[in-house]
């Protein structure tokens, strides 16, 4: 008798020791897929629950269905369960209300009649020692399954084989959805925009001419002003945006002040954040002949308070 | 250790699994709960074969798990078409079968 034979027929201290050790797992894990209000953690406690079944199979000599536990169960089943989860909404808590008065109390009550009852009732029964799978896995143990299947069963297997395409097309079935209206044309989309009143030609780009290019810079309209449309909603809503004209609109406020000390009159109020045509127009020496002396002034007074 | 310890782990597991559907109200839990319970039956089967040395407890546990894996399919896809009429996975919004 080879020693995995062995194994098979005697318990041995070491198997004991894995069953308990395992075993409270088990519970533990059957205990948190009940008890724990989130979905997905029941999901994970369940999917350990299983692997542990697996490795109880494994000790009992079903080598085959051990394996096949982890594939299809732990790997399939529950990963089927998650996706359904996920679609369904992973947020999704239990609700604490009651729907029925006292149902949790008799459920739980219920629960441990049935639990009494089943322990009672193996108790009852003359549970002998392991004959041990030594005889009947002697050739392995996936031929010998796969012979029984296929001689004793074979009518069960092909039966069990109709069940599962029958499943899989009854999920498609129930799981698909018909296009009941028609899928609007290119044409109609872009009819419904004009109708709707929506922006037609391309949004504006962003960033400011010729010193700021990057998209969290908004475009500035002719009168200074930034033009919204031109940055993305979400760096908007994130408050990633820099504000150009803000600043812009300081530095000329302040420029014109100091051209207007450097000529002795008195300079003109301007808050700095205000936008204001008249400084737009001043900025730019091309549209304004004079403007450059103005600014080369202000520059000169700049220069002589540093010398001082 | 007693062949009976096994049988005894899987009634309480089937036990938890019977109280898990009858807690919760989560269909996606209940089902989860169905699953554990089938899982305890799978568990008895086995030892059951050990216990009397042929495999043929092994071939109805390969066969419930296929039945369960059949199951879980179409069970899943009720629930998707559920949430997907009611927009609620909870057994109690379930109480008419057509809207």
């Amino acid at each position: 008798m080879n020693p995995t034979q062995l194994a098979v027929a005697a318990t041995s201290t070491g198997e004991a020791v894995q069953f308990w050790v395992l075993g409270t797992v088990a519970v533990l894990g059957g205990l948190g897929t009940v008890l724990i209000r989130r979905a997905v953690h029941s999901a994970l406690c369940l999917a350990g629950t299983m692997i542990i079944l697996a490795m109880f199979y494994l000790a009992n000599g079903a080598y085959f269905l051990g394996v096949v536990q982890i594939v299809v169960y732990t790997g399939a089943v529950m990963m089927l369960f998650l996706f359904v989860l996920m679609l369904v909404g992973v947020s999704a808590a239990d609700s604490l209300k009651e729907t029925l008065k006292g149902q949790r109390w008799l459920a739980a009550c219920c629960a441990l009649g049935l639990g009494i009852l089943l322990i009672t009732g193996i108790g009852q029964a003359s549970v002998g020692s392991f004959t041990g799978l030594g005889a009947a896995n002697a050739g392995g143990n996936v031929p010998a399954l796969a012979e029984l299947l296929f001689t004793k069963y074979v009518v069960a297997f092909e039966v069990i084989g109709a069940l599962l395409t029958v499943a899989a097309v009854g999920a498609t079935l129930l799981t698909h959805r018909e296009r009941v209206e028609k899928s609007k044309s290119q044409r109609e989309q872009a009819e419904e925009r004009v109708r709707a009143g929506k922006q037609l030609p391309p949004l504006p780009a962003p960033g400011v001419y010729a010193r700021h290019n990057a998209v969290d810079r908004p475009g500035l309209l002719p009168d200074g002003t930034p033009a919204e449309s031109s940055v993305s909603h979400t760096l908007r809503s994130r408050g990633q945006i820099r504000e150009v004209s803000a600043e812009q609109m300081a530095s000329l406020a302040a420029l014109e002040q100091r051209t207007a000390e450097y000529h002795g009159q008195p300079s003109p109020r301007r808050g700095p954040a205000e936008p204001s045509r008249r400084a737009i127009e001043r900025a730019r020496p091309q549209d304004a002949g004079e403007e450059p002396a103005d600014g080369d002034g202000g520059r000169d007074s700049e220069r002589e308070e540093a010398a001082k | 250790m007693s062949p009976a310890n096994y049988v005894y782990l899987a009634a309480l597991l089937f036990t938890i699994g019977a109280a898990g559907v009858l807690l919760r109200r989560n269909a996606i839990v209940v089902f989860m709960c169905v699953e554990l319970m089938l899982n305890a039956a799978n568990l008895t089967l086995i030892a059951f074969s050990r216990m009397h040395g042929n495999l043929d407890g092994q071939i109805m546990a390969f066969f419930v798990m296929v039945v369960a894996a059949a199951e879980v399919v179409v069970g899943l896809a009720i629930i998707v078409m559920l949430y997907r009429s009611r927009h609620s996975a909870s057994v109690d919004d379930a109480n008419l079968m057509k809207l």
